[in-house]
C-alpha cells in the first residue's frame, strides 16, 4: 500500500470578520494562500495541485469558483479540485489534498477553504424553500434547536450548560488573532441574558456569519524534512456521510460521527480519546453542540458529555481543551470553519498557537460536520510521524 | 500505482425535458444498474464520490438528496465535487491508490431543463469584470470557434462535418438525444450554428472503480485507467490561446496518452469547434474513432457529460471493441479545465 506520511507544514489563515469589503474573493483567498507558503517557507512554484472548498455557491452567486479562482491560486498549469460537502466541506477539503500526498499522486499540495458570506446572506441560503422541506425551518438553527432540546430531554442536562460553552469559546477567542468575534467585555451574565433566537438556543450561543480563509500546505517525507518549523502529522483521517432523514436516524448522536470517530482512532491507535488527546477543534455552530458531540467522538459515555462541560474540563486550562480558538461559536465562513478545526488542530501540536496554545500538546484532534448532521470529516494530528 | 479499472458503466436515456422526475429520480436508475452489474451492495462500495452543481438545481446543498437516494445507512465513506462527476471518478482513483478502499461507486447527474442554461453558465464567469456582463456559453464557444476560422484551422464546412458525424455515430447510441442527419440549422451566434452546439438536456451517469484482482471478479474485461491527469488554465479568455489547450496536451502527457496510439477517443467537446482544439492537442488522426458514441454533440446532460465520456470509453473495452481508448473531459467556459484518461483492455498489448 503506498500510504505517504502526510505533513502539514504550512497554514494560513484570514483575520476573520463580518465584512471583508476591502478585497475580492480572489484577494480574500489569496492572503490566507500567501501566509500559508509564507509559514512553509515555499512559493507557488512547489505547489504540485490546488484542492478547494466551500459551501454552496449561492452563499456568493458565484457558480464553480475555482474556475475563476485558478489564477489567484497559482494552480494555471496544475490540477485543481473544488470539493463540496456540506458545512464539513473544510475538513474533507483537507482530506482530499491529504489523499493526493497520501497515495503519492502528489508531493505537495495546497488546500484551502473559504466563505465570503457578506456577499449574500447565509440565513436564507440555508432556508430552502418549499416543497423542498417544509416552512419555518429557518436557518440553520431552526433545523438545529429540536436536536439541541432532545439532547437535553434525553441526558437531564441542566439549561445552563449551554452558556457555559458560549462564554469559554467567546474567551478563547481573545486569545486567537484571526478570530471573529472579540468581545473583551464578555461575562456570563451577558451570555446568559442574550434574546432567545430558536428556543433553547440563545443568540449568543451561535455562530456568527465572517468573510474568511485557511489554507494548508500538506507534503509528503521528504517535504517535512525540509520544513523549517515544526511539522504536524496527519495519524487518522475519515469521512462518513448518512442521509438526512431515515426510521432510526439519531440526531443527537448520529451514528456516521461516531463511526468516522472510530475509524480515525483506529488509523492513529488511539484506545481511549479522553486520554490520549490533548486537544480538541470541534465543529460547534451552536453551544450545546460541544456536550453533544463529546459523546459522539467517544470523549464521554453517553449521557455524560455536558457533566464535563459543566466541570472545566473543556476549558483552555482544562484536562481536555475544546475549541482553544474560540471554535465555530466565535468564527464562521461557513465553507471554511471545518478546514480552520484542522488547521488549528495542527496549530496546536506544531506548539504554534500562540496565546491560545494548549501547553504540551501532541495530539489534537480537527472536527467538522454538515448538512443535517448528516456528514462528517475528521483528521487526527501529532506532533511525532505516525509509527506504522 | 494501484490497478484501477472502470468495470461498470450506465448512463439515462439524456432527454430535453423531464418535468415529471426530479434529480434523484433521474439518478436512481442508473445506481441500481451498475450495482446489478456487478453484483455490489451499496454497503459493499468502499468509498462513494458524486459530482453535480447546486446552479443547476437551483437550490443549495442539492447533493443530500440524491445521497439519500444511494440509501447511506448504515453510513458510507463518501464526498462530493461540485464539478462534472469526470473529476468524483478521479477523486476516487485517489482514494483507491492511497489503499483505503478497493471498490467506488461514482455517479453525477444535471437537469439543464428547468432553467436557461445559457445564462446559469455566465454564473461561472469572474464575478467583477466579467459575470456582471452576462456573456453566454455559446458566445464564448463562438469567439473560440471564430478565433479557430482565423486562425485558418478550420471552417464553417468542416464543422458542420463534426456535427454531422458526431449524430449520425450517435445513432447506435440508445440513449443519445439528437441522433441521425440533423440540419445544420441557422445561426445562433455566429460563426456558430444551431448544428454546432449541444442540445440542453437532462440526465445522469454512474461508474463503478474497482482494483486489482476485485476488478477481475466483478468485470470480464475491465477497463484498466493506465493514467489520468487533469490540468486548469488561466481564467480570463484574454491571457489565453484560444486555439490551443496546452492543459489538455499536459493532461494527456501526464495519463501517458502519446506512450502508444489509442484506437478510441471519447472527447467532451460541446461544440463542434472545441473538437478541432481537442483533436490538435491530443494529435489525434483520423485513425482513432473519435466519439463513437456521438459525444457531448448528441448528449450534453451538464455535469454528467464528462463522465459519461469516461464510460463510453470503458464500455467500448468492456465490449472489445477497444484495446485502448483515450476519455476526456472539460470544465469551464472554452475548454478552461481538462482531464485525460487512458483506459485500455487487460490484452491491449499482452
Amino acid at each position: 500500500m503506498p500510504e505517504e506520511p502526510v505533513a502539514v507544514v504550512g497554514i494560513g489563515q484570514t483575520k476573520h470578520v463580518a465584512a471583508r469589503r476591502d478585497v475580492s474573493i480572489a484577494g480574500l483567498v489569496r492572503e490566507a494562500a500567501v501566509r500559508a507558503l509564507e509559514d512553509a517557507a515555499l512559493t507557488w512554484a512547489d505547489i504540485d495541485a490546488v484542492v478547494i472548498g466551500k459551501a454552496p455557491d449561492f452563499f456568493e452567486g458565484l457558480m464553480m469558483p475555482e474556475l475563476y479562482l485558478a489564477d489567484a491560486l497559482g494552480a494555471v498549469g496544475k490540477p485543481m479540485l473544488r470539493v463540496h460537502t456540506a458545512g464539513s466541506v473544510g475538513g474533507s477539503t483537507a482530506l482530499v489534498a491529504a489523499n493526493l500526498v497520501s497515495a503519492r499522486v502528489h508531493r505537495t499540495v495546497l488546500t484551502l477553504a473559504f466563505e465570503k458570506q457578506s456577499e449574500s446572506n447565509a440565513m436564507w441560503g440555508l432556508s430552502l424553500p418549499i416543497p423542498f422541506q417544509q416552512p419555518l425551518l429557518a436557518g440553520a438553527g431552526g433545523f438545529f434547536a429540536p436536536h439541541v432540546r432532545a439532547y437535553m430531554r434525553r441526558t437531564g442536562a441542566p439549561d445552563t450548560v449551554g452558556s457555559l460553552v458560549a462564554y469559554k469559546d467567546r474567551r478563547n477567542a481573545l486569545k486567537n488573532p484571526y478570530a471573529h468575534i472579540h468581545d473583551p467585555d464578555i461575562t456570563l451574565e451577558k451570555v446568559r441574558s442574550a434574546p432567545m433566537l430558536w428556543d433553547p438556543i440563545r443568540y449568543s450561543e451561535t455562530c456568527p456569519s465572517s468573510d474568511g480563509a485557511c489554507a494548508m500546505v500538506l507534503t509528503d517525507r521528504a517535504g517535512a524534512a525540509r520544513s523549517p518549523q515544526p511539522p504536524a502529522w496527519v495519524h487518522g483521517g475519515a469521512m462518513r456521510s448518512e442521509p438526512t432523514l431515515f426510521a432510526g436516524k439519531d440526531f443527537v448522536s448520529p451514528r456516521a460521527g461516531r463511526d468516522c470517530a472510530a475509524d480515525v482512532y483506529r488509523q492513529a491507535g488511539i484506545g481511549d480519546p479522553r486520554r490520549e488527546i490533548d486537544a480538541v477543534e470541534m465543529y460547534v455552530p451552536f453551544s450545546w453542540y460541544e456536550p453533544m458531540w463529546l459523546e459522539n467522538l467517544g470523549f464521554a459515555d453517553e449521557g455524560e458529555g455536558w457533566k464535563l462541560t459543566e466541570s472545566g474540563v473543556t476549558e483552555l486550562d482544562g484536562d481536555l481543551p475544546v475549541n482553544p480558538s474560540g471554535g465555530v461559536l466565535s468564527t464562521n465562513p461557513i465553507g471554511a470553519s471545518g478546514m480552520i478545526r484542522f488547521a488549528e488542530a495542527a496549530l496546536q501540536v506544531r506548539g504554534q498557537a500562540g496565546e491560545h496554545q494548549v501547553a504540551g500538546a501532541r495530539k489534537a484532534l480537527g472536527h467538522a460536520y454538515g448538512g443535517g448532521a448528516q456528514f462528517f470529516s475528521m483528521w487526527l494530528v501529532g506532533a511525532e510521524p505516525p509509527s506504522s | 500505482m494501484r490497478d484501477v479499472a472502470i468495470v461498470a458503466f450506465a448512463q439515462t436515456d439524456h432527454l430535453r425535458q423531464t418535468d415529471e422526475l426530479s434529480e434523484v429520480e433521474i439518478l436512481m436508475p442508473v445506481l441500481h444498474q451498475v450495482l446489478d452489474a456487478t453484483g455490489l451492495r451499496a454497503s459493499d462500495i468502499g468509498f462513494t464520490c458524486s459530482g453535480s452543481s447546486d446552479y443547476l438545481a437551483g437550490r443549495a446543498f442539492s447533493f443530500t438528496m440524491a445521497l439519500d437516494g444511494v440509501g447511506a445507512n448504515p453510513p458510507i465513506s463518501e464526498s462530493h465535487v461540485e464539478m462534472d462527476g469526470a473529476w468524483a471518478l478521479y477523486e476516487a482513483w485517489v482514494k483507491i491508490q492511497t489503499g483505503q478502499a478497493d471498490t467506488a461507486l461514482v455517479y453525477s447527474y444535471g437537469k439543464s431543463s428547468p432553467g436557461e442554461v445559457r445564462d446559469v453558465l455566465t454564473r461561472q464567469l469572474d464575478p467583477y469584470y466579467v459575470g456582471p456582463l452576462w456573456p453566454d456559453s455559446v458566445a464564448l464557444a463562438a469567439l473560440q470557434a471564430q478565433a479557430l476560422i482565423d486562425a485558418g484551422d478550420t471552417d464553417e464546412t468542416a464543422l458542420a462535418a463534426i456535427a454531422h458525424r458526431s449524430r449520425v455515430a450517435a445513432a447506435d447510441n440508445p440513449h443519445a438525444q439528437l441522433k441521425g442527419a440533423v440540419p445544420a440549422g441557422d445561426y445562433v451566434v455566429r460563426p456558430l450554428r444551431t448544428g454546432d452546439c449541444p442540445p440542453v438536456g437532462d440526465g445522469a451517469a454512474a461508474v463503478i472503480l474497482a482494483a486489482g484482482d476485485t476488478a477481475r471478479a466483478l468485470c470480464p474485461r475491465p477497463a484498466w485507467i493506465r493514467g489520468i491527469d487533469h490540468r486548469i488554465e488561466a481564467h480570463s479568455l484574454g491571457v489565453r490561446e484560444l486555439t490551443d489547450s496546452p492543459s489538455t496536451r499536459l493532461a494527456a502527457t501526464r495519463a501517458g496518452a502519446f506512450e502508444r496510439p489509442v484506437d478510441t477517443a471519447e472527447l467532451h467537446a460541446p461544440f463542434t469547434s472545441q473538437e478541432v482544439v481537442l483533436r490538435k492537442a491530443l494529435r489525434l488522426d483520423d485513425s482513432v474513432d473519435v466519439n463513437p458514441s456521438g459525444g457531448a454533440l448528441a448528449a450534453n446532460p451538464v455535469m454528467a457529460a464528462g463522465l459519461i465520456r469516461l464510460g463510453e470509453a470503458a464500455a467500448r473495452i468492456h465490449r472489445g471493441e477497444s484495446d485502448r481508448a483515450l476519455a476526456h473531459a472539460t470544465s469551464g467556459p472554452c475548454l478552461q479545465q481538462n482531464m485525460v484518461a487512458v483506459l485500455e483492455g487487460e490484452s491491449a498489448h499482452a
